[in-house]
Order: C-alpha cells, then sequence, then structure tokens
C-alpha cells in the first residue's frame, strides 16, 4: 500500500499524495511544534532573556539563580513529596478498590460510576471543591469541632508545613476512579484458571494477589505509574485553584513557577530555564521506561 | 480467605458449571448474602463511595443555602430553606474583576472554543489516522513517533514558542489561536485512537474499495467513515471533557473577555476583593462541572472505554 499507481510518476514525492496531505498538520505539528518548539525553548533557556527572547548566551547562569530560588527548591520538594505519595496511594487505593470491584458483586456499575465520576471533573472544579470542605472556618475542622472535639484541628490549606497534602486529598479524590479503571481492566485479563489453581492448592486470596497477580498485571502496573508520573510533573491548575501556592509559597510547584516567570514576571530565562528542568524530569521518568518496554523491541514494533 | 477454601470443598465437583461464568477472583457462586467477607467488601466499597460522594453532595447543599445559614451551620447539613438565588447570581451577576455579567460569559466562551476545537481536532486526527493506517509512506512511522513522544513533553515547555508563532500570524489571543493550540495537543492521543482503529479494522475491506477503484478520500468518507462511528464518539467523549476542562491554554491563549469557564470560574472563587460568597462559589463551581459531568452520566461504558484508550498513549 505504499503509493497511488499514477502513469508516469513525475516524482516521489508526489506519489501517495493524498495521505501525505492529509499528514501535513501531523508533520507540522510534530516536527514545528513538538521537536521545534522544545529545541528553542531549551536553547533559549541559556540566554539572559527578560521580557522578550534574545539570543543572549550566559551559558547556565538562569539555572544556577534557578536553583539558589527558594521559591524554585519548595515547588521541587513540593513535586517531590506529592509525587511519591500521590504515586503510592493511587496505586494502592486504586488496586484495592479493584479488587473489591472484581468479587462479582452487586451494583458494580453503581460504584465503578461513583470513584470514576470526580475524573470527569476539572482540577479547577476539584480545587475550589476542596478548598471549601478544608475551610477551617466551615470546613471539616469546624464540623469536628462544633461535635465536641474542640481542639481538634485539621487545616492543611493554612498550614504551610502540610498544605501539599491538603492538594493531595484533593488530587486523589480526583483521580484514583481512572486508576482503579485500568486496574479493573488488568484484572479481568487474568486468567479464571489462575485463581482456581490457587485454590486447589489452598492459597489464602491475599497471597494469590501479591505473589501471583500482581506479578502478571506488571505491564498494566508500569503503564499506570506512567500515567499519573507524566501527569504529577504537569499539575499547574490544582495548585492554582486551590491554594494559589500560598500560604506564601509553600505549595508551589514547577508548572506554577515556569507559568509565573513566562506570563506575569517577565523574566522569561528563568521560565525556559525551569520548564527544561521539567522536561528533564519527565525524560527521568520516561526514557527508562520506554527503554524497557521499547528497547531492543524492534521485533514486536 | 478461609470461607473460599471450605466452600471450594464443598463445590469442587460443579467447577466445570463455573466455567462459562464471568471471569473474576471470586469463590463458586452459591454462598450465604450475609458472610463476613461480604461485610467486608460491601462495607468497604460503601465507605469508599460515600468519601467520592461528599464533595459533589457539599457542592449541592452549599449552593442552595443563603449566606446566613453558612455562617451558622456546618457544611454537610442539609438546608433549611432551599434558595435558587447563588445559581442565579452565579450565573448572571458574579463578578470578575470589572466585569459582573456572571459565569454565563464564561459559559458561551467555552462552548465556542470547545465546538470547533472538538470538531477540527477530529477531523484532522480522524484522516491523520486512517492515512497512517492505509497509507503509509516513507517517513509516516517517524512523524507519528515523534507525534507521540511529543504527548509526553510537558505543555510548559511548547507554550511560549507557540505563544510567538501565533503572534508572528496575528491570532494570538483570539479564539481562533486557541483553537490551534487545542487541535495540536489532542492530536497525539486521537490520531493513535483512530490509527489503531483503522488497523484493525479487516484489510480486506480496504483492498476490495482499492481494486474498485476507490481512492484516498472516496474509501475514507465512504467505508471507514460509517464503520467507526463508535471510535468518533469516543474521541469526541475525551475531546469534549478534555477541552472544557482545560485552564492553562485557556489562560495563556486568551484575553480577559474571551476567558473559558474554567478561567472565569477560578477568578471569581478566587478574587481577593469583597466579601467571600461560599454558595455562589460553589453554584458557580457545579455550574462549570455540570457540561462534563452531564457528558459523563450520558455516555457511561464509553467514557470509561474513553478513558482507557487515552490511558495507553505511549
Amino acid at each position: 500500500m505504499t503509493g497511488q499507481a499514477k502513469a508516469g510518476r513525475p516524482f516521489k514525492l508526489f506519489r501517495n499524495l493524498n495521505s501525505k496531505i492529509a499528514s501535513i498538520p501531523m508533520i507540522l505539528t510534530a516536527m514545528v511544534i513538538f521537536l521545534g518548539g522544545t529545541v528553542w525553548t531549551v536553547v533559549y533557556s541559556f540566554t539572559n532573556s527578560k521580557l522578550l527572547p534574545r539570543l543572549n548566551f550566559v551559558g547556565i547562569e538562569q539555572y544556577q539563580r534557578l536553583w539558589a530560588a527558594p521559591r524554585w527548591v519548595v515547588s521541587i520538594e513540593n513535586l517531590a513529596i506529592y509525587g511519591i505519595l500521590s504515586l503510592i496511594f493511587s496505586l494502592v487505593i486504586g488496586f484495592m478498590l479493584a479488587a473489591l470491584m472484581d468479587q462479582k458483586i452487586r451494583f458494580e456499575n453503581t460504584f465503578r460510576t461513583i470513584f470514576l465520576y470526580p475524573f470527569a471533573l476539572s482540577f479547577i472544579v476539584t480545587g475550589l471543591v476542596w478548598q471549601w470542605i478544608l475551610n477551617p472556618e466551615f470546613g471539616v475542622q469546624a464540623v469536628v469541632r462544633s461535635l465536641g472535639w474542640t481542639s481538634f484541628s485539621f487545616d492543611p490549606l493554612y498550614t504551610s508545613e502540610i498544605v501539599i497534602y491538603g492538594v493531595l486529598i484533593a488530587a486523589l479524590w480526583q483521580g484514583t476512579g481512572l486508576v482503579m479503571c485500568l486496574m479493573l481492566a488488568g484484572l479481568r485479563g487474568i486468567d479464571e484458571d489462575i485463581w482456581k489453581a490457587s485454590r486447589v492448592d489452598g492459597i489464602p486470596m491475599w497471597r494469590t494477589y501479591l505473589f501471583v497477580v500482581i506479578p502478571m498485571m506488571r505491564p498494566v502496573f508500569i503503564t499506570t505509574l506512567v500515567i499519573i508520573a507524566s501527569g504529577i510533573v504537569k499539575v499547574y491548575d490544582l495548585v492554582v485553584a486551590q491554594t494559589s501556592g500560598g500560604p506564601g509559597i509553600s505549595s508551589e510547584v514547577p508548572a506554577k513557577y515556569v507559568y509565573d516567570y513566562m506570563f506575569q514576571a517577565q523574566n522569561l530565562g528563568q521560565g525556559f530555564a525551569a520548564s527544561t528542568m521539567m522536561l528533564v524530569t519527565v525524560a527521568i521518568i520516561i526514557v527508562p521506561w520506554a527503554y524497557l518496554e521499547f528497547g531492543g523491541g524492534r521485533k514486536r514494533g | 480467605m478461609a470461607d473460599n477454601i471450605a466452600l471450594k470443598a464443598v463445590n469442587d465437583g460443579d467447577t466445570s458449571l463455573q466455567k462459562g461464568a464471568v471471569s473474576g477472583p471470586a469463590g463458586p457462586k452459591p454462598r450465604p448474602v450475609v458472610s463476613a467477607r461480604n461485610i467486608i467488601v460491601y462495607g468497604t466499597l460503601f465507605v469508599a463511595a460515600v468519601y467520592y460522594l461528599i464533595p459533589l453532595y457539599v457542592m449541592v447543599v452549599t449552593s442552595l443555602k443563603g449566606m446566613p445559614e453558612i455562617r451558622l451551620g456546618n457544611i454537610f447539613a442539609p438546608p433549611m430553606e432551599i434558595t435558587f438565588e447563588p445559581w442565579v447570581k452565579a450565573w448572571a451577576t458574579a463578578c470578575t474583576g470589572l466585569n459582573c455579567d456572571g459565569l454565563s460569559r464564561g459559559f458561551w466562551n467555552s462552548v465556542r472554543i470547545t465546538v470547533p476545537s472538538v470538531i477540527v481536532s477530529i477531523a484532522i486526527a480522524s484522516v491523520n489516522g486512517y492515512a497512517l493506517a492505509n497509507w503509509r509512506f516513507k517517513g509516516s512511522e517517524f512523524f507519528f513517533s515523534v507525534l507521540i513522544i511529543g504527548a509526553f513533553i510537558p505543555y510548559q515547555v511548547m507554550i511560549y514558542p507557540i505563544v510567538i508563532i501565533l503572534r508572528e500570524i496575528g491570532i494570538y489571543g483570539s479564539l481562533t489561536g486557541l483553537i490551534i493550540v487545542h487541535s495540536i495537543f489532542g492530536m497525539p492521543i486521537l490520531t493513535l485512537l483512530f490509527r489503531n482503529y483503522f488497523v484493525s479494522l479487516p484489510e480486506e475491506l480496504f483492498k476490495a474499495a482499492r481494486v474498485d477503484g476507490a481512492g484516498f478520500w472516496q474509501i475514507f468518507l465512504q467505508i471507514m467513515l460509517p464503520m467507526s462511528l463508535p471510535i468518533f464518539v469516543v474521541a469526541m467523549i475525551l475531546q469534549v471533557t478534555g477541552i472544557w476542562n482545560d485552564f492553562l491554554f485557556g489562560v495563556v491563549f486568551t484575553r480577559p473577555d474571551t476567558y473559558p469557564m474554567t478561567v472565569q470560574l477560578n477568578n471569581i472563587v478566587n478574587s481577593v476583593q469583597g466579601v467571600k460568597e461560599y454558595n455562589v462559589n460553589m453554584a458557580a463551581t457545579i455550574l462549570t462541572g455540570l457540561v462534563p459531568l452531564v457528558v459523563y452520566f450520558v455516555s457511561g461504558r464509553l467514557f470509561v472505554r474513553g478513558i482507557a484508550a487515552g490511558a495507553v498513549k505511549g
């Protein structure tokens, strides 16, 4: 199916012309925006661009300044805490819900609908709802106190040490449904005979899960991991809606740093350097995975 | 579970009957309705379901209360007096900065952004997926790989070059610019979706059409399109919710008077001036979440398919 047969075939380029025309948007997007844009940003991260991008190379000065900025360091710390915890919790909760859903239960569709609906909502909506629920004056803290436990204190959004956990609660509410769905699909792919065999051998169910089923679901886990991880690096709207980075700078995240420096502080160089660091972070996650999945996968491809 | 083993011994004889049953880890079917196992399973699921439902409940309840009642009571209590005033205010008169025409403007902006973006992105991606599946040319797979890898690059890395390009063309800040941006960033996942779908169709179909002399567009419009309605619906669900929920592109690529609903909602709720009207804020939040929620509840299983398809990228 390589070419549309044409009498004479004037140029090789014009063979299969319609298909090439149809692919122009993709080629432009891939080469100009994705590849070109990325290279452009990385190159300009080595310049001292302020209000406008200028090719005034200053070496790694922007990166030195970036890593010296307390706000960036806080952002990275937050991303690390948020990232690791949300990976662990969403995998554990998602898997446990999926395992429960896989017990031939009744009302499975109802439960699935309930667990997944937050995923349809935007991060802005999620952030604002949880901002309200965690409101210290009216929310959970006030309700528990009004029940008689007057010294109860749960005020993540206005306490800088734990604010990122407040964001985490909202993120888990929004995202675990998706993990549950992916895991459930994985569990449904496990051969029924595995369960029969383990029952015949008298292996308790939790051991079957831990030592047989989970290792068998490795590809599902890895895919889920990559999806969650690349979502974590991009986290932006949720923080903007829920805390606006506050109190102070204690819930800043890298994506917000990039936006603020590019479009508010008019310090493009810093924004480019920070976004390049985000790219590096993603590459650290993606490259080993891609290598494992597709490395030497020419045969499979 | 211990009782599984016991039950297994009892029911071992009829496992052959279970062969065709739904796959899953649970033991043989006949078992008492109230068992320790069931209590644990349903109990845990019920508690989890309550946790997932509470925010929706709190949103609705708060939006139906008056401000005095909110100041007095707790956020979980149902409203004593139901009022729809917050909803009216959120829709028609809530203020963002100097504009006081409520969320309605953001809603219509979002409609004007979402509808063309969904159509354009799906049109481009479906034709493109079809070309990649049936009309490969030298380099097509390479460009496709770059596109898919690009899906993992944080948007922040590519945003500024796009700003420059759009500014050069003269459409930076306009809805057209934002529609282009949505089409660009929707492309990897949609193209993958359509390509995989068209690859899965029987090749004989395509070959037969070729033998009969049909060309690129004819095969696409007359044979492929009618066969691929479900995948178009999946793509639409994916795009409508994705674009409606977008915040970053909206805030970067539009001006205040063309802000989409999410951006306007955030500005209303997180504005520092004035007294906080929590009931209006919650009504506005529900209004913004309503479109994707309706899509979700109406589409049901297709939504799950859509996100599962969206999830396998890479």
